[in-house]
């Protein structure tokens, strides 16, 4: 099952998104928060979002939900740093929650890498008044 | 007795942290009030976990980065962590700096900033001072000057281009919602990182 990381400054954010994710895809055990800093002040630290890429990874790939700014330089660090590349990893270009819902769902049913960030990435685009 | 690498990243370190809220009142006006903070934090951090008798060069500035990484939180951490990390490699192995190292240390460091943070010069950001800095201290170097004097002449180029900053609009990071609002404000990425070259002139002055 593709594993999903989310990303943000704020632990409250993470957590809050894992938990409507997990409202929405309860078997996945796969999806795992990376919000704030070690001592729980706003950020982002890439050390814990690489952690967290390790941890959700079962061999079929990482999908990665992050925020504003600094969220993807620290996601883009932490997939560097990451020893052996042997986990394949992608950071989706979406909405945090609503791309992250979309790929927990997309997980959950058994889709590829490629599908979970697309229908992340679907998230962007969706209207939610039509 | 420290080392002189070490005496140098905590001169810098002290001057961050005696700018701490010049910085942060600088990105109350165009950003999000954390920069002196976070900085602060950082380098208070790295001047705990150094090895104050190593005199590997290339060894402090990896664990000067990776520190900076894991506690400065914004996006002056992959920004910050990047430069030192990247400033490590070029110095790996070496306990002492040439005026030529410093000009590879520049490359090494201006490349890893543009790769994570995908900007150029004239968006309002650190690049504004460091790749002008880089500019004057490389001509200074080939055309003879010492190192003393080449350093004196970056910083004169690093504040110059602080003070550009002021007069271009921001689009990146959480400055570029402000658009032209964001005019009239100097960058704190391009203070801070004048700030770090200062520190180096003033070290190597002595």
């Amino acid at each position: 099952m593709v594993g999903i990381v989310i990303v943000s400054h704020s632990f409250k954010v993470a957590e809050g998104i894992y938990d409507l994710a997990m409202q929405m895809a309860a078997e996945n055990e796969h999806i795992i928060p990376a919000g704030g800093m070690e001592d729980g002040s706003i950020g982002t630290d890439a050390f814990k979002i690489m952690q967290a890429i390790e941890r959700a990874d079962t061999g079929d790939g990482v999908a990665v939900l992050a925020d504003l700014g600094s969220g993807i330089m620290s996601a883009e660090m932490a997939i560097e740093m990451l020893d052996g590349g042997d986990i394949e990893v992608r950071i989706a270009d979406a909405p945090i929650l609503e791309g992250a819902i979309s790929a927990a769902v997309t997980s959950t049913s058994g889709a590829s890498l490629d599908e979970v960030i697309e229908a992340a990435e679907e998230a962007r685009t969706a209207s939610k008044l039509n | 007795m420290s080392s002189k690498i070490y005496d140098c990243i905590e001169l810098i370190g002290n001057r961050i942290i005696e700018n701490k809220e010049f910085l942060t009142e600088l990105d109350r006006e165009i950003g999000d009030a954390d920069h002196g903070i976070n900085m602060a934090r950082g380098f208070t951090e790295v001047l705990n976990v150094l090895d104050k008798d190593s005199e590997d060069i290339g060894a402090l500035l990896k664990k000067t980065g990776m520190t900076l990484l894991s506690k400065v939180g914004g996006a002056s951490g992959p920004l910050y962590g990047t430069a030192y990390m990247q400033a490590g490699k070029v110095c790996a192995g070496k306990t002492e700096l040439s005026a030529e190292d410093g000009k590879e240390i520049f490359e090494a460091v201006i490349a890893g900033i543009q790769k994570r943070g995908k900007a150029e010069k004239g968006e309002k950001t650190m690049l504004d001072a460091i790749i002008p800095a880089y500019e004057s201290y490389s001509t200074a170097i080939e055309n003879g000057v010492s190192a003393e004097e080449a350093l004196g002449i970056m910083c004169v180029a690093a504040e110059d281009g602080v003070e550009f900053t002021k007069t271009i609009i921001a689009t990146k990071g959480r400055a570029s919602y402000l658009g032209e609002r964001s005019i009239g404000h100097q960058d704190p990425g391009a203070t801070s990182a004048t700030i770090t070259m200062e520190a180096i002139r003033d070290f190597v002055k002595g």
